[in-house]
């Protein structure tokens, strides 16, 4: 190729790759809109999912002894709760979805469904609990009134550059703040966080031997009220091919 | 062709290269773009948090037969034994262990690109090495050590890491076994000042599926050690030629005591692989009894 005829090649790279933003823009006197949400996901986090636990197996699959905090850096203010629980009377107060709240919900053993509600927000459903959870793209205030379990979550893409199509991975990932809760319990027994706790979560996803696909939550539970320092814990799930295993349960204190 | 007509032609190749260079950058910023993991990452500790504080604590793990069968013939005295103390814990322990990450890497001269990044290691766990210069693995029949060989390679922010060649150990301290043939494949997941791990542990002599291990690190202005105080053996009672301390599997004297203590069924405590779904929660729903009041190790106490 002469050096006129790569000049050439290389101009009109330039300009394909400059033009159609200027040309749209002199076409409708306003720029584009903002791809939505769901149109602009970095990754794919719709399906049906399973918690596998591998880990704190003994804080998660079965309800701990009362008085049992282990791990969970609480202060002497959240200890007094801990002493205190009685969950015949969180039963009886109907407060049985406590530890079903945003800061937990994601380590209770069970299934998650994840479906778009609408191009801007991300819904999340739990047969554990069946609880609803939406993760909003869109700057949305907090609903007046009461607190809820699952709060009001904020969410945003990260990106993550390019995956690896040999293996089939994306990158990228899901960010999820969470606030305006009503105060429950990081474990089943009791543990507190209060209704000012703030929930920061990063979704990610990662393949598995013969094609299967993990989703790994982490949760980063701040609680100036309860908690001394940052309660951060990783769960994770493994995709399924349908929600044929979705068996919706109801809150429970002391299961 | 005149000496001027020469020079445009240079002129404008060189433009043209420049372009195309230009053009071709943004791209390869995308292809190859990373995260900083270098750094002092504290462990939390959190999460999974009975780890090995039991001899016979299996929970969570997808244990098949027969590393069940060498999980409940292990002694935790065989660490006294001379030749073992120092033996150390296979690759996986740098994330199942309680230490943070000192993490560095060691970089090309010229293009500044990493070679490898450098997991330090700690008194009972070797440094891990993740080479990122495109060497292949060794062949199987190459030494195994306690460490492994770990190769690596960025996916988008990812690092994702692949772990053979290491010497048969133990996925926790209190003995489920891992063998030779085990693999790791982890990834590292940067959000701000957490750093997620997920190690996906193979092994197709001990295990009935995957082992999966997540656990996240907060960067620290603390700095680490990039070495661990040094092992150092001595006299621990057992003398050179002794037998190896281990129990008959079906007599492991200590297969009930989570059982006795938390009233956890016997299937979970041995790692069952069938206890790691929900499903398994439900099946025990009607005859689980949960333990009154917790009397021992039941959480640090709080600062007043």
């Amino acid at each position: 190729m002469s050096a006129h005829r790569l000049l050439i090649v290389a101009l009109a790279a330039v300009a394909s790759l400059s033009t159609p933003a200027r040309v749209h823009a002199q076409n409708r006197g306003a720029p584009p809109p903002a791809p939505t949400a769901k149109a602009s996901a970095s990754i794919d986090l719709t399906g049906n999912w399973v918690a596998v636990v591998n880990e704190d197996w003994r804080y998660r699959m079965v309800t701990p002894a009362k008085g049992d905090y282990k791990g969970v850096p609480i202060t002497s203010e959240a200890l007094k709760i801990v002493n205190a629980w009685d969950p015949a009377a969180d039963e009886a107060a109907g407060n049985q979805c406590k530890s079903y709240g945003a800061a937990a919900i994601m380590r209770v053993p069970g299934r998650i469904r994840v479906t778009w509600q609408d191009d801007n927000t991300l819904g999340l459903e739990t047969d554990a609990g069946m609880q609803t959870r939406l993760f909003r793209f869109t700057p949305v205030p907090a609903p007046a009134g009461q607190p809820t379990w699952q709060g009001h979550s904020a969410a945003r893409w990260e990106r993550g550059g390019r995956g690896n199509p040999a293996t089939g991975s994306s990158v990228g990932s899901l960010t999820v703040v969470t606030t305006d809760m009503r105060a429950g319990y990081l474990r089943k027994n009791g543990v507190p966080y209060s209704e000012n706790a703030k929930v920061t979560e990063y979704f990610d996803l990662a393949p598995l031997p013969n094609d299967g696909q993990l989703l790994v939550v982490t949760t980063a539970v701040n609680d100036p009220q309860y908690l001394t320092q940052t309660f951060i814990v990783s769960s994770h799930f493994k995709k399924e091919a349908d929600g044929s295993k979705w068996d919706p349960t109801p809150c429970s204190s002391t299961w | 062709m005149g000496s001027n007509t020469v020079l445009v032609n240079v002129v404008t190749l060189r433009t043209a290269l420049v372009l195309l260079v230009l053009l071709w950058a943004p791209v390869n910023r995308t292809v190859f773009a990373q995260t900083e993991l270098a750094g002092s990452w504290a462990a939390r500790n959190t999460e999974d948090i009975s780890r090995d504080s039991y001899p016979v604590d299996y929970l969570g793990l997808p244990l098949n037969d027969e590393g069940r069968t060498r999980a409940l013939s292990y002694n935790e005295s065989q660490l006294a034994m001379i030749e073992r103390q120092c033996e150390g814990w296979p690759a996986f322990y740098f994330v199942q262990g309680p230490f943070g990450l000192k993490i560095w890497s060691d970089t090309e001269p010229v293009k500044g690109t990493a070679i490898s990044f450098t997991i330090g290691a700690w008194e009972d766990r070797a440094p891990m090495t993740i080479w990122m210069d495109g060497r292949p693995h060794p062949s199987k029949y190459a030494e195994h050590t306690r460490g492994g060989f770990t190769t690596g390679r960025w996916e988008g922010d990812t690092l994702v890491t692949y772990t053979t060649h290491m010497k048969a150990g133990f996925l926790r301290k209190n003995g489920p076994p891992s063998s030779d043939e085990a693999t790791m494949t982890s990834r590292f997941w940067r959000h701000g000042d957490i750093l997620t791990v997920l190690a996906v542990v193979e092994d197709p002599i001990y295990l009935a599926e995957p082992h999966i291990i997540t656990k996240s690190f907060q960067l620290t202005a603390a700095p680490m050690s990039p070495v661990g105080p040094p092992c150092v053996s001595g006299f621990e009672g057992r003398r050179p030629g002794e037998s190896v301390p281990h129990y008959v599997p079906e007599k492991n004297p200590f297969v009930d005591e989570l059982t006795k203590l938390f009233h956890l069924p016997r299937a979970a405590v041995v790692g069952e692989p069938e206890t790691l779904y929900p499903e398994y929660r439900k099946k025990i729903k009607a005859t689980y009894v949960r333990p009154e009041t917790c009397t021992r190790d039941c959480g640090a106490t709080p600062p007043r």
